[in-house]
C-alpha cells in the first residue's frame, strides 16, 4: 500500500551567521551577502518524514519547494538524505508572495499530487519567522494540523501520535490522517547527506537547469528517470491568478526599522552574593538568559 | 515571509563551516596531474557505471564525486566532531563488564560518519565501498584529525579493511568487508606486553582445531587501539616451537562480545583520550586465517603498517593545521601594548613558520599518497589480469617511491605536528597553559604521533636505505628538472647547492663502511633529503597554483631548510668517526 509523505521546504538566506553587511542601508536583507541554506526547521521536518518512511512499508517522501530555479538545490539536498524526489514550483507569477499567497500556491500544488497521507514542514522559516505557511496550507486543504511537533511517536491505522513541544511542557496528541504536521527545531536533527545517495542524485536536475547547463549527460536523464526533478509553473497547477504572487499578498510593509545595538549604560555592583542574585533575577526577567 | 519572498538573489547553497570547502589547499591537491593516471587505473574504463548508480562516469565526474563526498566529511568534521572534541577529551571511554563504552561524543561522531556511508570509502563497490582512491580517503583522515586527533584513530582503523581486501580469500572478504562499510569498527591487534617495536616476540597462541575446522586464539594483547571493535585482525603464533617472525600468522576474529575476548583495562593516557587503548585477553577466540600461514608479520603486517604510517601522516597534518588555526586566531585577537600580537615580529615569524611546516608536510603527505595510490591500483589490477612489462616496471617504480616516502612522511609530519602544537601554546602565552584553550589538548594529542606505528627513530631505520641506494637523490633530480615559475629560479639554485651538500654528506658517511656510524648519522641524512624534497614540492605546488596559496610557505620553508641542511652537513663534515664512542652509555 502506498503511503505518500510530502515535505514542504524552503531555501532561505542564512540569517544565523550574520556579518556586518547582512543588512542593506535601507534596512532590507542583503541576500547577496548571505549564503542560501535549507531552512533549519524544514530539515527537522525532513528527518521526521524519513523516519516515517523507514517505518512504513512502501512509503515515499517527496519534497515540495517554491522558489527560483536554484531552489532545486533544496530538492537535491533532500534526495542526498533519503527523499525519493521533489517538485519545484517556480515562475515569475509567484514572485512577491506573502504567507497567504505562498500557502495558496503550495496547496494548489499539493492537490495536483494526488493522494497525500501526511504533509510535514518546519514550524517556521528563519527569514520571516511567521510560522503561518504550514497552518495556512492545512486550512486551505481542509486538513487537521498538529503544530510544534517534536517527534512523531507512532503512525499506524491511519492515526498519528505526536509529541508537541510547548512553552511550558510537552503534550502528546493523536489525530487522523491526512494531516499537516509542523515540526519544531527541538526535534531530532536531520541525518547527514549519505555518500552513495549524493553520488547517485548529484546530476538530478529540473528541465530549466538541464537547459541552462548544456549538460553532456543528456542520455543519462532518459536512462535514469529518477534524475528528473519535476518543475511546475503556474500553468501546471489549478489556480485562480488573483490569489497568487503580489496580487494575492495583502501584507504590506509599513515601515522598516533598523535596530543597531549599542552599549548605553553600565552598572557597577559589588562582588557579593546578593548583588549577583539580583543581577541574575534581572537578566531572567528581561529574558537575556533563561 | 513578505520580506523574504523566495525569489531573491541567493547565493549557492554553501556551508559556512566546512573543513573541505574552506580549505583550498585540499581541493588543490585533487587537481594534481597524476590524478588522471590514478583515476584511470582505479576505475578501469569506468566499467562500474552501468552496474552501480553511484559510480563515476568519467574522469571529471570521478573528481567531482571525490569533492562531493569530501564536502560531507568536511561538514561532519566542523559540525559534529570538532564541537565534541573537548567533552570527549574530558570524559574519555570507560570499561564496563569487560566492554568499552565510548564517550558520548565519540559515539555521536562514529554514528554520523556511519550514517553518511563514509566508512569503507576506498573499498571496491562490490563490497559496498565507494572505490575511491587513497587521496580522498587520506584527506578524510586529515580533516577528521583536525577536528579531533583521537577520533581519527577510530576512523583510520578502516585501514584494516584494506588489508582484508588485499590478502584475505573471497569468503572472508564477502563476510567482513560489507560490515566495515556499514560502520562496524576494526582493530589491529599486534602488540603485547613484551612485543612492542619488536613484533617478532609476539606470543599470543593460535591453535588449529581439526574437529571444528577453525583456529582458536589464546593470550594477551596490550596497547590495542579500539580493542573492543567488532572486527579484529590479530597477529598470533601459529607455529609451535618457533620464536621469531616466521612463526607468526595473521587472523581475523569476529568479536561477538562474549567471553572469548575481554577488555581487561584501558590505559589512562596523556592525549588522544577519546581513543580507547585496551589490554585484551583472548580465551579460545574463534578465528580465521588471513592469507598464508607464517606470512603474518613478514608480509601482511608490514603492508598494514605502511598504510597505518600514511594514516599517521594524515593525522599529523590535521593536528598541525588545528595547532595553526588556534595560534593564528589567538594572535589576531589578543592585544598587548596597544596592538594585536600578530603584528610583533617574534609572533608573526612563529605563526608563518608553523604555516610553512604545515604546508610542507601536507605537500609531502599527498605526494606520498599519490605514489601509494598508483602502486595499489596496479596491485589490484594485477589480480584481474597480467600486467604488461611496461606496467610492471611502472608498478615497481611507484612501489619503490611509496616505500621511500612513507617513513620520511611519518617522521617529518609527526615531528612538525609536535613543533606546531608547542608553538601554538607559545603564541597563547599563559592562557595556552590553561585548560580553557584547545591548544593544550592539541599539544597532548600530538605527542603520540612520533611514537606509535613506529617511532621516528624506527622511521629513520626504514628510510636510511633509500639514502644509501640513492632513491631520494634520484627523486630530487627528477624534481630539479620540472618546469617552475621563473620567480623561483633562485630558490632552485639554492636547492641545487643544498643537494650537493647532501650528496657529499652521504658519501662521507657511507665511505667509512661502518654500519654503526651510518646508524648514528642516519637521522641527519634522512632529514637533509626530506628538507630538500619538501622545498621542491612547495615550489612545484606554488608554480601550479593560481591562488597564491603556497608562495610564501615555499620561500619561508626553503630558508629554514637551507640552514638545517647546512647545519647537518657541517656536523657530519667535522665529526670524527671515533667520536661516536663519546656518546655510548652503558
Amino acid at each position: 500500500m502506498s503511503f505518500n509523505i510530502v515535505v514542504l521546504a524552503k531555501q532561505v538566506p542564512d540569517t544565523r551567521n550574520v556579518g556586518k553587511d547582512a543588512m542593506k542601508a535601507d534596512g532590507t536583507v542583503n541576500r547577496a551577502a548571505l549564503p542560501a541554506i535549507y531552512n533549519p526547521e524544514d530539515l527537522n521536518a525532513l528527518e521526521q518524514a524519513l523516519r516515517l518512511k523507514s517505518k512504513i512499508e512502501g512509503a515515499t517522501v517527496y519534497v515540495l519547494t517554491m522558489g527560483p530555479a536554484r531552489a532545486a538545490e533544496i530538492i537535491r539536498e533532500s534526495m542526498y538524505r533519503g527523499a525519493d524526489g521533489g517538485y519545484l514550483l517556480s515562475g515569475r507569477e509567484f514572485a512577491g508572495s506573502d504567507t497567504l499567497a505562498t500557502s495558496y500556491a503550495l496547496a494548489c500544488a499539493i492537490r495536483k499530487m494526488g493522494k497525500v497521507d501526511i504533509i510535514i514542514c518546519g514550524r517556521q522559516a528563519i527569514d520571516g519567522d511567521t510560522a503561518q505557511v504550514g497552518p495556512q496550507v492545512a486550512e486551505k486543504l481542509g486538513l487537521p494540523q498538529i503544530t510544534y511537533a517534536e517527534e512523531i511517536i507512532d503512525c499506524s491505522d491511519n492515526k498519528i501520535i505526536v509529541k508537541r513541544r510547548l512553552e511550558r511542557g510537552v503534550e502528546v496528541v493523536k489525530g487522523s490522517l491526512p494531516m499537516v504536521v509542523t515540526v519544531n527545531g527541538s526535534a531530532a536533527p536531520c541525518r547527514p547527506r549519505h555518500a552513495k545517495l549524493t553520488l547517485k542524485y548529484k546530476h538530478a536536475a529540473t528541465p530549466t537547469e538541464k537547459q541552462e547547463s548544456g549538460s553532456d549527460y543528456t542520455d543519462l536523464y532518459s536512462s535514469h528517470p529518477y534524475l528528473n526533478i519535476t518543475e511546475w509553473g503556474v500553468n501546471d497547477i489549478e489556480h485562480d491568478i488573483q490569489w497568487l504572487g503580489l496580487s494575492g499578498s495583502p501584507t504590506k510593509v509599513k515601515q522598516i526599522e533598523s535596530v543597531v545595538f549599542t552599549a548605553k549604560e553600565s552598572k557597577r555592583m559589588n562582588a557579593s552574593d546578593v548583588e549577583i542574585e539580583n543581577l541574575m533575577k534581572e537578566l531572567i526577567a528581561n529574558h537575556t538568559i533563561g | 515571509m513578505l520580506l523574504n519572498s523566495p525569489f531573491g538573489g541567493l547565493r549557492e547553497l554553501t556551508n559556512i563551516m566546512n573543513y573541505f570547502s574552506n580549505n583550498p589547499a585540499l581541493k588543490f591537491q585533487l587537481s594534481h596531474p597524476l590524478m588522471q593516471k590514478i583515476v584511470t587505473l582505479k576505475e578501469q574504463n569506468f566499467a562500474d557505471k552501468d552496474k552501480y548508480d553511484y559510480a563515476s562516469r568519467d574522469f571529471e565526474d570521478a573528481i567531482d564525486n571525490y569533492e562531493k563526498v569530501l564536502e560531507i566529511i568536511g561538514e561532519i568534521c566542523a559540525e559534529v566532531i570538532a564541537p565534541n572534541a573537548e567533552s570527549v577529551d574530558h570524559d574519555g571511554p570507560l570499561v564496563l563488564n569487560n566492554r568499552v563504552q565510548y564517550a558520548r561524543g565519540t559515539q555521536e561522531n562514529h554514528d554520523a560518519l556511519a550514517q553518511a556511508g563514509l566508512y569503507g570509502m576506498a573499498l571496491p563497490r562490490q563490497y559496498g565501498g565507494l572505490n575511491f582512491s587513497m587521496i580522498p580517503y587520506v584527506m578524510g583522515g586529515e580533516m577528521v584529525s583536525r577536528a579531533d586527533a583521537g577520533f581519527a584513530n577510530i576512523w583510520g582503523l578502516q585501514d584494516c579493511a584494506e588489508t582484508i581486501a588485499e590478502f584475505a580469500d573471497e569468503e572472508i572478504k564477502a563476510e567482513f568487508l560489507p560490515r566495515v562499510c556499514e560502520g562496524q569498527t576494526c582493530s589491529m591487534d599486534l602488540t603485547e606486553p613484551d612485543a612492542g617495536s619488536d613484533l617478532q616476540a609476539v606470543q599470543l597462541k593460535a591453535t588449529y582445531s581439526e574437529k571444528d575446522g577453525i583456529w582458536y586464539l589464546n593470550g594477551v594483547k596490550r596497547f590495542i587501539t579500539n580493542g573492543d571493535a567488532q572486527i579484529k585482525l590479530v597477529l598470533a603464533r601459529s607455529e609451535e616451537g618457533t620464536n621469531d617472525g616466521r612463526g607468526l600468522s595473521y587472523f581475523i576474529a569476529d568479536n561477538k562480545h562474549d567471553d572469548t575476548v575481554k577488555v581487561r583495562r584501558i590505559e589512562n593516557k596523556l592525549g588522544i583520550k577519546g581513543s580507547p587503548t585496551c589490554e585484551l585477553v583472548f580465551t579460545n577466540t574463534p578465528a580465521k586465517l588471513v592469507g598464508v600461514r607464517r606470512m603474518g608479520l613478514i608480509k601482511y603486517v608490514m603492508s598494514l603498517m605502511n598504510g597505518a604510517r600514511l594514516g599517521v601522516g594524515a593525522q599529523s597534518v590535521g593536528v598541525s593545521q588545528a595547532a595553526y588555526d588556534e595560534a593564528i586566531a589567538y594572535a589576531r585577537d589578543r592585544r598587548q601594548f596597544g596592538k594585536a600580537i600578530i603584528e610583533f615580529p617574534a609572533v608573526y615569524e612563529m605563526v608563518s613558520m608553523m604555516k610553512a611546516k604545515l604546508d610542507a608536510t601536507r605537500a609531502l603527505l599527498y605526494e606520498t599518497t599519490r605514489f601509494v595510490d598508483v602502486y595499489k591500483a596496479y596491485e589490484s589490477l594485477e589480480a584481474t589480469r597480467k600486467l604488461t612489462p611496461e606496467e610492471k616496471a611502472d608498478y615497481k617504480e611507484f612501489q619503490r617511491l611509496a616505500d621511500a616516502f612513507t617513513p620520511m612522511l611519518k617522521m617529518f609530519s609527526s615531528e612538525f605536528a609536535n613543533q606546531n602544537a608547542y608553538d601554538s601554546i607559545q603564541v597563547h602565552g599563559g592562557s595556552g597553559f590553561m585548560k580553557d584553550y584547545a591548544c593544550e589538548r592539541i599539544y597532548r594529542d600530538a605527542r603520540i604521533l612520533t611514537i606509535y606505528e613506529g617511532t621516528s627513530q624506527l622511521q629513520v631505520v626504514a628510510a636510511i636505505r633509500h639514502v644509501t641506494t640513492g632513491s631520494y637523490l634520484k627523486q630530487i633530480r627528477h624534481y630539479e628538472t620540472q618546469p617552475i615559475n621563473p620567480e623561483f629560479d633562485s630558490l632552485r639554485k639554492r636547492l641545487m647547492s643544498m643537494t650537493t651538500l647532501y650528496e657529499n654528506s652521504v658519501t662521507r658517511v657511507t665511505e667509512t663502511k661502518n654500519q654503526e656510524y651510518l646508524d648514528f648519522q642516519a637521522r641527519r641524512l634522512v632529514e637533509m633529503a626530506g628538507h630538500i624534497i619538501m622545498s621542491y614540492l612547495l615550489i612545484l605546488d606554488a608554480t601550479r597554483d593560481k591562488e597564491d596559496l603556497f608562495r610564501k610557505s615555499a620561500e619561508i620553508y626553503l630558508k629554514f631548510a637551507e640552514v638545517e641542511v647546512r647545519k647537518h652537513a657541517t656536523y657530519i663534515k667535522t665529526f670524527e668517526v671515533e667520536s661516536v664512542d663519546v656518546y655510548k652509555v652503558q
